[in-house]
C-alpha cells in the first residue's frame, strides 16, 4: 500500500463520520431525536453514494488521462456519461422513472454508448479514432437529450429532466447504493487491470506495443471500466462534472507520475471530494439545496481555467 | 539470431532478407524513404509484413506472445516521448513491464551502465537531450533484452553524446546482445558498426562489413552523391562532392 493511498484512505475515514453528522440539522447522537434513523436511512446511504460516485469518476479520470496522455482528458469524453444521461432522460420523458426504472434506463443508455464505442473503435484504429468516436457519441447523446427536453410532453416533465441533469444526491436510498456501489467497485477493478498498459503508454503507442502492451485489450478494459464507473454514477446521481478532470491533477504530485499509481489514489480522492462537496451543498444556508453537479462545476470551471493558464505558461 | 526472410511490405519493403548476428552492432542505412524504419519495426515485431517472416533464434517472431517478444527484443523508437514527468528511475523501471516483476537490480544496472545512477530522482523534464536519450536507453537495458533495436538513436545528439551512446551500445553488444541501429550518419556507421545493411527503395542493396557495404561505389549508387572516404579504418571521415 502506497503512502498517498494510506493518506487519502485516512482522510476519507475521518470525513465519513463527520459527514453523517453534518446537514441542515446537525446531529448530536446524544440529544437529536431519531438520530440513528436519520443516519441509517438518509445520511449513510447518501454518504456511501457520494463515495461510490466520486471514486468511480476519480478512477475513470485517472485512467482516461493516462490513456490519452493528456492532462485535460475527462471521462465524459468517451460519451458514456451523456449516453447514460440520455437513458435517464428517456425514462423521465416516458414517465417511467418510478422505483429503479430510472437507473436501469440510465444503465441501458451507458451500455448503448459502450456498445457503439466498441463497434466503431473496438477492433482497430488508434487512440485518435477512439477519442473521436467517443466525442461523436457524446455529441449525439447530448443532441438527443436536448431534443427530448424540447419535445417534453409537459412542463413538469421538462423541469424534472432539467433538474435531474444538474446532478444531485438528494433523497437517495439504499437501493441506489446497491446499484452504484458494486458496479463502481467492479469498474475500478477493471481500470486497475489497465494500469500496466497505461504505464507503457507513457512512452508513446509504438514503444508501448514494443513493451507487450495489447492496444485492443486496453481499449476494452477502458470501455468496460469507464462504462461501469461513470455509467452507474450517472444512473444514480445525474451528471457530476469536473471530478474526473480535477482529481488526477490533485493526486499526481503525491505519486511518481505513473498512471497505474494514480488510479487507486484518484478513486479515494474523488470519493473524498464528492463527499465533502455534498456536505457543503447540505449545509449552505440557501432556500433550496444547491445541486451537487452545479456546486462541483462552480469549483471545477475556475480550476480548469487555472490549469489552462498554467499549461500556457509552461508552453511559453 | 534475428533473421528477416523475404520480407515484403506494400510500398515500403520489397523482398528483403537479412540475417543479423547477436553480439554485434548492425547499422541499417539508406536514403530517406528506403524502408529503414519499416525494416526495424518488422524486426521488432511491431509491423506485420505482407509476406515473409522473421525468425528469432529457433522460433518465428509472429508466433511469440507479445510479452515474451517484449522480453527478448527491446525497441527504442525515434521519438523519445515521455508523457508524464517521471523520474529517471521510474522511466527506466518501465523496461521491466514485460517481466511484470518491478525488479530493482536490473534497473540499477541499467542506470549505472548509462552513467545516470546519480540522477535517478531527476524528473525527465529537467534532463538535457543527451541525458534523456541515455535514460530512454536505460529503459531498454532494464528489460535485459537479447536484442536492442533503435531507430536513429543518435539523431538529436551532439558528437560527445553520440559517442557516449555508442559506447553504451557497444558494451551491451560485448555482453552478448544484438544491437541494430538505424543510422543516417554514414561515418558513424562506418566507424562503429560491425555489419551494415544498406537499403535502397525498399530493397536490400548491400549487407556486409562497413568497408564493403559502404564503399564509395555503393554510396554513389544508392545516395547518388559523389563521395570518398578519408582516414584510416576505424577513424574514417566522409568527404562529399
Amino acid at each position: 500500500m502506497t503512502r498517498p493511498v494510506l493518506l487519502l484512505a485516512g482522510l476519507l475515514a475521518l470525513a465519513l463520520p463527520l459527514s453523517l453528522l453534518a446537514g441542515r440539522v446537525w446531529i448530536d447522537p446524544a440529544t437529536t431525536p431519531n438520530a440513528a434513523l436519520i443516519v441509517m436511512e438518509l445520511r449513510l446511504p447518501r454518504a456511501l453514494l457520494a463515495i461510490a460516485i466520486g471514486a468511480g469518476l476519480g478512477a475513470a479520470g485517472a485512467a482516461m488521462q493516462g490513456y490519452l496522455r493528456n492532462p485535460l482528458a475527462d471521462p465524459g469524453l468517451f460519451g458514456i456519461a451523456p449516453g447514460a444521461a440520455l437513458g435517464a432522460v428517456m425514462s423521465l420523458w416516458l414517465g417511467l422513472a418510478g422505483g429503479l426504472l430510472l437507473p436501469v434506463f440510465a444503465l441501458v443508455g451507458a451500455g448503448g454508448a459502450m456498445a457503439l464505442l466498441a463497434l466503431i473503435a473496438g477492433r482497430g484504429g488508434g487512440i485518435a479514432l477512439f477519442t473521436l468516436a467517443g466525442m461523436m457519441i457524446a455529441s449525439l447523446a447530448g443532441a438527443l437529450t436536448s431534443l427530448a427536453i424540447s419535445l417534453a410532453p409537459n412542463a413538469f416533465a421538462m423541469s424534472e429532466i432539467v433538474s435531474w441533469l444538474m446532478g444531485a444526491l438528494t433523497d437517495r436510498s439504499w437501493a441506489d447504493v446497491r446499484i452504484a456501489a458494486p458496479l463502481t467497485l467492479a469498474g475500478i477493478g477493471v481500470l486497475w487491470l489497465a494500469g500496466r498498459s497505461l504505464d507503457a503508454l507513457t512512452l508513446g503507442e509504438e514503444a508501448a506495443r514494443s513493451l507487450g502492451m495489447d492496444p485492443l485489450r486496453l481499449r476494452w478494459l477502458l470501455i468496460v471500466g469507464t462504462g461501469l464507473t461513470v455509467g452507474s454514477g450517472v444512473a444514480v446521481a445525474g451528471i457530476i462534472g469536473f471530478v474526473g478532470l480535477i482529481v488526477p491533477h490533485l493526486v499526481r504530485p503525491l505519486t511518481d507520475g505513473r498512471p497505474s499509481r494514480l488510479i487507486l489514489p484518484s478513486a479515494l480522492a474523488g470519493a473524498l471530494l464528492v463527499l465533502v462537496a455534498d456536505v457543503v451543498c447540505r449545509i449552505l444556508p440557501l432556500v433550496t439545496e444547491l445541486r451537487l453537479g452545479i456546486a462541483l462545476s462552480l469549483v471545477g470551471a475556475p480550476f480548469f481555467l487555472w490549469l489552462l493558464l498554467k499549461m500556457r505558461r509552461e508552453l511559453a | 539470431m534475428l533473421w528477416a526472410r523475404d520480407i515484403c511490405l506494400s510500398g515500403r519493403l520489397d523482398d528483403v532478407t537479412a540475417k543479423l548476428e547477436p553480439g554485434k552492432i548492425t547499422a541499417i542505412c539508406g536514403p530517406n524513404g528506403a524502408g529503414k524504419s519499416s525494416l526495424l519495426a518488422v524486426l521488432a515485431g511491431l509491423l506485420s509484413p505482407d509476406s515473409g517472416e522473421v525468425q528469432l533464434d529457433d522460433c518465428l517472431l509472429a508466433s511469440l506472445p507479445a510479452k515474451q517478444r517484449a522480453r527478448r527484443i527491446g525497441y527504442l523508437p525515434q521519438v523519445g516521448e515521455v508523457a508524464w514527468n517521471l523520474s529517471v528511475e521510474a522511466l527506466a523501471g518501465l523496461g521491466r513491464l514485460p517481466h511484470g516483476d518491478g525488479a530493482s537490480d536490473p534497473v540499477e544496472r541499467a542506470l549505472a551502465a548509462v552513467d545516470l545512477a546519480n540522477m535517478r530522482h531527476r524528473p525527465a523534464s529537467t534532463l538535457s537531450g543527451g541525458e534523456r536519450a541515455r535514460a530512454l536507453l536505460a529503459r531498454v537495458l532494464a528489460g535485459e533484452p537479447q536484442w536492442i533495436l533503435a531507430d536513429e538513436p543518435l539523431a538529436a545528439l551532439d558528437i560527445a553524446q553520440q559517442l557516449a551512446m555508442l559506447r553504451h551500445l557497444r558494451k551491451a553488444a560485448d555482453q552478448g546482445a544484438g544491437v541494430v541501429l538505424v543510422l543516417h550518419d554514414l561515418s558513424l556507421a562506418m566507424n562503429h558498426a560491425d555489419e551494415v545493411v544498406v537499403l535502397s527503395e525498399g530493397r536490400l542493396h548491400e549487407k556486409g562489413p562497413p568497408e564493403a557495404a559502404l564503399s564509395r561505389s555503393v554510396i554513389e549508387e544508392v545516395w547518388q552523391c559523389p563521395a570518398r572516404w578519408l582516414g584510416e579504418p576505424g577513424a574514417r571521415a566522409l568527404q562529399l562532392g
